[in-house]
């Protein structure tokens, strides 16, 4: 990991959390990925005011507010085309996308997908927690097929979306899979998801203590990968689709070339643009 | 897994985040009771904030000022987390002042494990010393919390049911 090893860090968790108070339930996984990015900000030393997390809608997407950085709450499904605005607009910011199941894989899959085929410098952290859990506990795209829920009695008989092997399809340059129980691990990934050059995904397994209480157990279910990562998509397509999804590590480091043409923003100050669309 | 925390520097570098990161949940864990309308546990944790606080002047004042931090991923702690923070994922928002303190308990005495093995594979007398000093005061806060746990009655095996479902957050 390329970074001189301070003697004492500049900065520190207080430095990146900002004073509205989660109301996420007590428990809930989303707590530890949160930990998990401010150490991983902290380990990179970035000043709050170079990040900006950018997210749809969800209890996971609620991020933002939660955080020093600069954010964005943004339209359900949709950070990732205002994340590539953004970053093409202030190349020298980072930007991070965060995101649940139910926002980047459901009303977002489109975005998902081609944020992947864009290959834009940046990074989306998807909790997944096999659940809408703002909108109480509905099944989303990697619910199990056969979870029993009041809405879908007896699961809903579908295959759950192999989120991981989609992004490697699509051209995601970095895959990543943690879990929200191990702060520190998913740092690690985060610290190396940013670095990466190009567009990075990293997967948290984040449990829904409320609408998914059997998630708990995550903890004896996860399992860290037992081989390294490789940058060869096959050899991580075949990984990816022979896992059980609960094999938690970086499955795929690529050097796909990454989009880095920049939007011109010189002449556009706030004014023009606004009666640019007043037309 | 056994601790070979070999120099001073290390340990106080070891001691210190484990200290600051209760603190961390703590706090964290205070803001959730208050958000969840529990005040008294909000106060409980506030407290224990305080008093880990005290920790983290403590290992500062040994160490001449702040030690040298590791990556996170770099600390050599037992479990995926450091052992004083009640681990994510425990909190409930039916929590009661029992279920709290046990949990606060059980930081309390895996501190105490981790600066006890610690002691026990240290070839450095001065790491051996401090750690064994840092255990002692653990097991002293350990013995104070069966005493203030023993003051709340036990709850029904399954506190956390709630007959009428969560309401939504929006
Ligand atoms: C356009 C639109 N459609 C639907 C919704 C309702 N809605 C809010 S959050 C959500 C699902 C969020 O699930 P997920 O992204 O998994 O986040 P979680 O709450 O589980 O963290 C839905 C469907 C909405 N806010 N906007
Ligand atoms: S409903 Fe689920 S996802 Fe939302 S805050 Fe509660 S535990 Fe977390
Ligand atoms: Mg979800």
């Amino acid at each position: 990991m390329n970074k001189a090893e301070p003697l004492v860090s500049r900065y520190s968790h207080e430095d990146y959390k900002s004073t509205v108070k989660p109301i996420w339930c007590p428990g809930c996984g989303h707590f530890g990925v949160e930990t998990s990015l401010f150490r991983a900000l902290a380990y990179l030393e970035l000043p709050p005011e170079q990040v900006a997390i950018i997210s749809g809608i969800g209890c996971s997407s609620r991020i933002p507010a939660y955080t020093q950085c600069y954010g964005f709450h943004g339209v359900h499904g949709r950070a990732p085309a205002v994340a590539t605005g953004l970053k093409l607009a202030r190349p020298e910011l980072t930007v991070i996308v965060t995101s649940g199941d139910g926002d980047a894989f459901s009303i977002g899959g489109n975005h998902f997908i081609h944020a992947c085929r864009r290959n834009v410098d940046m990074t989306l952290l998807v909790m997944d927690n096999e659940v809408y859990g703002m909108t109480k506990g509905q099944p989303s795209p990697t619910s199990p097929a056969d979870w029993d829920s009041k809405i879908a009695p007896g699961g809903t008989g579908f295959s759950p979306f192999a989120s991981l092997a989609v992004a490697l399809a699509s051209g995601a340059n970095f895959i990543a899979r943690g879990f929200s129980g191990d702060p520190n691990g998913v740092a690690r990934l985060l610290v190396e998801a940013i670095q990466h050059p190009g567009f990075s995904f990293v997967q948290v397994l984040s449990p829904c203590v409320t609408y998914r209480p059997e998630e708990r157990f995550w903890k004896k279910t996860v399992h860290p990968s037992s081989v390294e990562s490789t940058n060869d998509p096959a050899v991580a397509g075949h990984r990816l689709l022979s896992d059980d999804g609960f094999t938690t590590g970086v499955f795929y480091v690529g050097n796909r070339p990454c989009y880095s043409a920049t939007v011109d923003t010189s002449n556009h100050d706030l004014r023009a643009i606004e009666e640019d669309l007043a037309l | 897994m056994n601790q070979t925390i070999s120099t001073l520097d290390a340990f106080l570098a070891h001691a210190h985040e484990l200290e600051r990161e209760a603190v961390e949940r703590y706090e964290d864990l205070a803001g959730q009771m208050e958000v969840h309308n529990k005040p008294e546990l909000a106060e409980l944790f506030r407290k224990m904030a305080a008093i880990e606080q005290q920790h983290v002047d403590k290992v500062e004042g040994l160490a001449g000022g702040e030690p040298r931090t590791l990556a996170p991923w770099d600390y050599q702690w037992q479990d995926p987390e450091s052992p004083e923070s009640i681990p994510v994922g425990q909190g409930h928002y039916r929590m009661n002042p029992y279920q709290a303190l046990s949990l606060v308990l059980a930081c309390e005495e895996r501190a105490e494990a981790f600066f006890a093995n610690v002691a026990e594979n240290a070839d450095d007398p001065a790491v051996r010393e401090s750690a064994l000093q840092f255990a002692a005061e653990e097991r002293e806060h350990a013995e104070l919390l069966k005493v203030w746990l023993a003051r709340y009655p036990e709850p029904k095996a399954e506190w956390w049911q709630d007959l009428d479902d969560p309401v939504s957050q929006e």
